[in-house]
């Protein structure tokens, strides 16, 4: 499997070469070059930063499609929490949950259950954890690889948990397999997403060797086909209760609701990358120690605003906690002994570290990166400092990188080629003024072979 | 070889510190951070520099009326040095103990002036050297050598 496995990519035919998505980009992984944009692999962290912003719809995130599921025997779809603000007011939630049992999905499970069991171990870990504040949430894979490669020094202050996708998926399976005696291997949980970050997660995972999903469909992918067997109860008689998810768990949707799940003394909640971005630049720089557990989310109002959902951020916001306000017991499907034994047993504690990636770094060895550190500055100082993005990097300091790094030159400047050629032009000028002496007999104009 | 070449590359960062200046030691630290992580350096080494900057610039925002912070990187090292105008430090040795500290109570309550300061710049550094006179000033060099496997095999 390739190493930088990525869910973003760039749909070629598409793409105008304009510099929408370098300028927006949160870690300047995008280039344009002959005219398309082209994405760094080894730099993005799936944020889907550049889905939003492309005018020309160049950018999609590849997720698996509904054919996937007939490699399993037993089918479980496991939605997003976010994926309940998408539907129109009247909707109740038995009626979308039902709806994937009529498309094909053997079982639903919601993955806001899996995020209360989540919220809950963070909570048990925060009441004896003694060491570096605050603790951030693991939730959001696009902000915890945004770490890995800008804030490495913060990542063992990442709460030591899988995701609520993960626990979901392995709860489901385990439960699933329990009671049907089909065996765990053919049994297939498949994320309904809001995000791309959660594709590149479910193969490349960063607190587990394995991930337990087999699939991750896009919403919009599959929001046509829910909306068509919306209240079809065909498949169970319409008898079962299917949602087991409480008020505290779909709140994870939209950001704040993990945090107040929660329930640490201090909280602090933030949604948008740039956002997030200017957090943990203050906490490097030795601030809100006194925070207990900060929820970083990398969409604008957490998941509700992920760009595979179909509808307006603030629309889905606003019907998710109608939703809540409606549907949302206070009553949790586990009891506290049954979370308390979870937490005791490590039963979704990560398995693995998540690691530095020291993708920024100039040079193997130091000296060198010194010196192009050196020529790096040297070379920032001459461009004009427009950040203008017309060389196809996202700006000066960027090209310069890009200079460094051999895969651009200074005249991809428009600037610097505008004063190059100015200068050629004046030699051009210069030469043309001098004349042959055997010609210049009746020039008035000064001449550099007219001293007498 | 890039390494037989006459010169000795080199980057060299500054920072001006104002009094009361709390903000800015954070500042310093995180910024030559990011350079030492572009250099390549390894994580414990580039959190014991970013200590020693963070400590020696509170030190001066805290009992100085003005200074700076130069940072001096090199291929074997880094050197941190602060300059300041201020109150000058009467006994060093007393300062270096732990828990010693001269802050106001106002900077106290603020959380700071703990009296760790020079002692977690200690701890954290191969070499320091400490000048002051009372009511003149005090000049701190800290070095962090880069003990790297390449330094040993040219040795």
């Amino acid at each position: 499997m390739n190493q930088y496995f990525h869910s973003v990519t760039l749909e070629t035919e598409k793409c105008k070469g304009c510099t929408n998505c370098i300028k927006r980009c949160p870690v300047e992984a995008i280039r344009v070059r002959d005219g398309k944009a082209m994405i760094v692999e080894e730099r993005c962290i799936d944020c889907g930063e550049c889905i939003r912003e492309c005018p020309n719809h160049a950018k999609v995130a590849v997720t698996d499609s509904l054919e996937k599921l007939s490699e399993y025997k037993y089918r479980i779809a496991l939605p997003a929490p976010s994926f309940f603000g998408q539907f129109k007011e009247q909707v109740n939630i038995e009626d979308v949950l039902g709806a994937f049992r009529g498309i094909g999905f053997d079982e639903v499970f919601e993955v806001a259950l899996a995020a209360e069991i989540v919220g809950y171990m963070v909570h048990e870990f925060l009441k004896d954890y003694k060491g570096k504040r605050p603790i951030f949430s693991s939730a959001c894979p696009a902000v915890v690889r945004l770490m890995q490669i800008k804030y490495p020094d913060l990542l063992d202050q990442v709460a030591p948990f899988l995701t609520p996708m993960e626990v979901a998926a392995r709860i489901a399976k385990e439960q699933a397999s329990r009671r049907t005696g089909i065996p765990y291997e053919e049994i297939g949980a498949f994320f309904i997403s809001p995000c791309p970050a959660k594709v590149t997660e479910m193969r490349n995972p960063m607190t587990t060797k394995h991930s337990a999903v087999n699939g991750v469909i896009g919403v919009n992918l599959i929001y046509k086909d829910i909306i068509r067997h919306l209240g079809d109860r065909s498949a169970t008689g319409g008898s079962e209760k299917l949602q087991r998810a409480t008020r505290f768990g779909m709140a994870w949707g939209y950001v704040t609701g993990e945090s107040r799940n929660v329930a640490a003394a201090t909280t602090l909640a933030v949604g948008g990358i740039h956002n997030v971005i200017s957090l943990l630049e203050e906490i490097e720089r030795g601030e809100l120690k006194d925070v207990d557990f900060v929820e970083l989310q990398a969409c604008t109002g957490g998941c509700v605003g992920g760009p595979l959902n179909v509808q307006n951020l603030f629309v889905g916001r606003i019907r998710l906690r109608d939703l809540i306000k409606r549907f949302g017991t206070k009553e949790s499907y586990f009891t506290e002994a049954e979370l308390q034994d979870m937490y005791l047993q490590n039963r979704f504690a990560a398995t693995e570290p998540v690691e530095p990636r020291a993708i920024m770094t100039l040079d193997e060895d130091v000296s060198r990166a010194i010196m192009k550190m050196e020529r790096l500055d040297q070379i920032t100082s001459e461009l004009p400092g427009l950040d203008c993005g017309a060389c196809g990097s996202p700006s000066c300091r960027a090209l310069a990188e890009d200079i460094i790094r051999g895969i651009a030159f200074e005249t991809d400047c428009v600037i610097k080629l505008r004063e190059k050629v100015k200068i050629l032009a004046k030699e051009i000028l210069d030469l043309s003024r001098i004349v042959p002496p055997s010609m210049s007999g009746g020039s008035k104009e000064g001449n550099p072979g007219q001293g007498y | 070889m890039v390494d037989s070449l006459a010169y000795t590359p080199q980057i060299t960062l500054e920072f001006e510190i104002g009094e009361k200046d709390f903000f800015v030691a954070g500042e310093c630290a995180s910024r030559v951070k990011k350079t030492l992580q572009q250099l390549g350096l390894k994580q414990d080494i580039i959190k014991r520099i970013a200590i020693i900057i963070y400590e020696a610039a509170m030190n001066v925002a805290i009992h100085a009326t003005s200074g700076r912070l130069v940072v001096h990187v090199e291929p074997d090292g880094i050197t941190i040095r602060t300059e300041d105008v201020g109150a000058g430090i009467e006994d060093i040795n007393l300062a270096m103990k732990e828990g010693y500290s001269t802050a106001s109570y106002e900077i106290r309550e603020m959380g700071f002036g703990a009296g760790m300061g020079l002692s977690n710049i200690k701890q954290c550094s191969d070499d320091l050297n400490i000048e002051s006179r009372v009511g003149v000033g005090t000049t701190l060099n800290a070095r962090v050598f880069f003990k790297d496997e390449r330094r040993h095999e040219d040795a």
